[in-house]
């Protein structure tokens, strides 16, 4: 079972979820957590996990041999993203540009181009009591999370219940990081802001066929638009957590909701059961 | 001309409740909405649009089936493995055109696809410029460059000497495109432990790009601790701490109302955006 937890806007309580739900289920059965939030990994600072291994993650990128290049150019007319450019006598990478589909290198006339790895991101794994813990982390000025996170998700263990944590937005990190999950949760908040970005994450669920369900955070802290939407389009609202400071200063501290007020946990092993039974309903249908 | 673009690293730290209300504060500027993929400044500002363009990304393959003979050498060059059962995944394909050019009978195009709109609204603190990415599409980074393109063409033309931009929460690609060649960053934390993470790897990319960078603190009174090790990091790395937003149920109401905090409250927040103003206001930015 692979559930992912995204929500469109960003700080509505993603990872809050996430680490709830891996600490809850814990003991229960195996649970992997996987970061997927790679630009602004979080989860291990509510989990605390013991790391035990950090593995570079690289990306391929051409490299010119000189010697053998004859400069015709084709290299840089076939690059989609503008990242190979040759000027005279020149080859220049742009290195952060590239996105490895190795078109380059296969049509070079004279086989000048071969590809090294270069490091993009790192990824770090541990275990916290029960939990197998999986972080991704994008190296600063790296502009494209997607192998950091494509070689994430390599890691999920089929046995084991995987919850992956995404990234906040509705572009290509959170696609990459949702498409292939039996199930997302959508964790929103009832403002304004909270609906307009759940509306947009509920297309892109639906664009690539995941069931999802909303979670509502900080509920009644706004209005009831988020409510309104969500039965309009036949969503499920599988759980709304309560506007209390006393869970935003215990989350400031580094403690997630189970583990600040560990009576949540029966709650977040109930909303594991329901969603495991919308997501073999959604694989029917 | 001054470009600030507020940033944060974490999302949800009040980016757009701070963007707003300067929006309101500043005598003229324009303004830019460069969060395409997630976009809310629009929901305080009331924009009523002017011009609507279409944004066109990256191309897409299409395999004509009627012209394949299955002979499947797309599928093994395909390094994002986009083509499955001879049909190409749209949501996958990075539209490098690979399989275009190597199918051996042409049945591969490469087209284009509209992945989003940007928009030039009026509103009643100035221009705004803004976009929706469409769900699920590529290439933020490309319609943040647009949008920002369309800001700076517009403050030109108008004779306006302030581009204000709310920035999207991450570190990656329409974060470096909402931030590189900006003149100053105001970064909005929050006191979590993750909120301080997430700030430094925001920090750590104005370095990158040499874009300097301010802190300010929403909600600081959630950790009155976290608050002081925030501004203690910040006299370390030489980096100025400019403001204390308290934690105010007047900001959801703003929201709420669909308008900037400093119109709806005369609360602590909104005094404490409104001094923040001040200093930003009369900061210099090259």
């Amino acid at each position: 079972m692979i559930l992912s937890v995204a929500s469109g806007k960003g700080g509505t309580g993603k990872t809050l979820v996430a680490t709830s739900l891996a600490l809850s289920l814990e003991g229960q059965m195996p649970v992997q957590l996987l970061d997927c939030d790679v630009e602004e990994p979080n989860a291990h600072i509510l989990l605390r996990p013991q790391l035990d291994s950090s593995e570079p993650v690289t990306a391929p990128v051409p490299e010119v041999d000189k010697g053998t290049c004859t400069y015709c150019g084709l290299c840089s007319e076939v690059c989609a993203y503008n990242a190979i450019a040759v000027a005279g006598r020149t080859v220049i990478v742009f290195r952060e540009l590239c996105h490895g589909c190795g078109a380059c290198s296969y049509v070079c006339p004279a086989e000048a181009i071969s590809e090294v790895g270069r490091e993009v991101g790192t990824i770090e794994s541990g275990r916290v009591s029960g939990i197998r813990f999986v972080a991704g982390r994008l190296n600063i000025g790296e502009a494209m999370a997607g192998p950091v996170i494509r070689a994430l998700k390599k890691l999920a263990d089929p046995r084991a219940a995987v919850i992956l944590d995404a990234s906040p937005g509705t572009s290509c990190p959170v696609v990459e990081t949702i498409r292939g999950s039996d199930f997302c949760l959508l964790v929103t908040e009832p403002t304004p802001f909270g609906l307009s970005d759940l509306t947009i994450a509920i297309e892109v669920a639906r664009e690539i066929n995941v069931p999802c369900g909303v979670v509502i955070n900080r509920d009644g802290a706004g209005n009831d638009g988020v409510e309104h939407h969500c039965a309009q389009e036949g969503i499920p609202v599988l759980m709304r957590i309560p506007f209390d400071r006393r869970i935003a200063e215990a989350y400031c501290r580094g403690e997630t909701l189970a583990a600040a007020m560990p009576s949540w946990q029966h709650g977040f092993r109930e909303l594991f059961d329901r969603v495991r039974g919308l997501a073999a309903v959604g694989s029917v249908s | 001309m001054k470009e600030i673009v507020v940033l944060s690293g974490k999302g949800g730290t009040g980016k757009t409740t701070v963007l707003a209300s300067f929006a309101a504060l500043a005598e003229n500027s324009v303004l830019c909405d460069c969060d395409v993929d997630a976009p809310n400044l629009h929901l305080l500002l009331a924009p009523q649009a002017e011009e609507a363009h279409e944004f066109y990304g990256l191309q897409m393959a299409h395999i004509d089936s009627g012209a394949c003979n299955e002979c499947g050498l797309c599928v093994d060059v395909c390094r994002f493995e986009a083509i499955d059962d001879l049909r190409v995944d749209p949501m996958v394909c990075e539209g490098c055109g690979l399989c275009a050019r190597v199918c051996p009978l042409d049945a591969i195009s490469m087209r284009d696809t509209l992945a989003g709109h940007w928009y030039v609204s009026n509103t009643n603190y100035g221009p705004l410029v803004h976009a929706r990415l469409q769900a699920a599409q590529e290439n933020s980074g490309k319609l943040v460059m647009a949008v920002r393109k369309r800001a700076r063409e517009l403050a030109q033309e108008t004779d306006t000497a302030l581009i204000l931009s709310d920035g999207p929460p991450g570190i990656g690609c329409p974060v470096i495109s909402s931030l590189s060649g900006a003149g100053l960053a105001l970064i909005v934390t929050e006191p979590s432990l993750s909120g301080i993470h997430d700030m430094e790897r925001v920090l750590g990319l104005c370095r990158h790009f040499s874009v300097r960078p301010l802190v300010c603190i929403n909600k600081y009174d959630l950790s009155d601790e976290n608050s002081r090790r925030i501004e203690a990091h910040c006299r370390d790395i030489g980096v100025e701490a400019v403001g204390r937003i308290p934690f105010d149920p007047d900001v959801n109401r703003a929201i709420v109302l669909g308008r900037p905090i400093v119109e709806t409250s005369n609360g602590a927040a909104s005094r404490e955006i409104e001094a923040l103003w001040e200093t930003i206001a009369t900061c210099p930015v090259p």
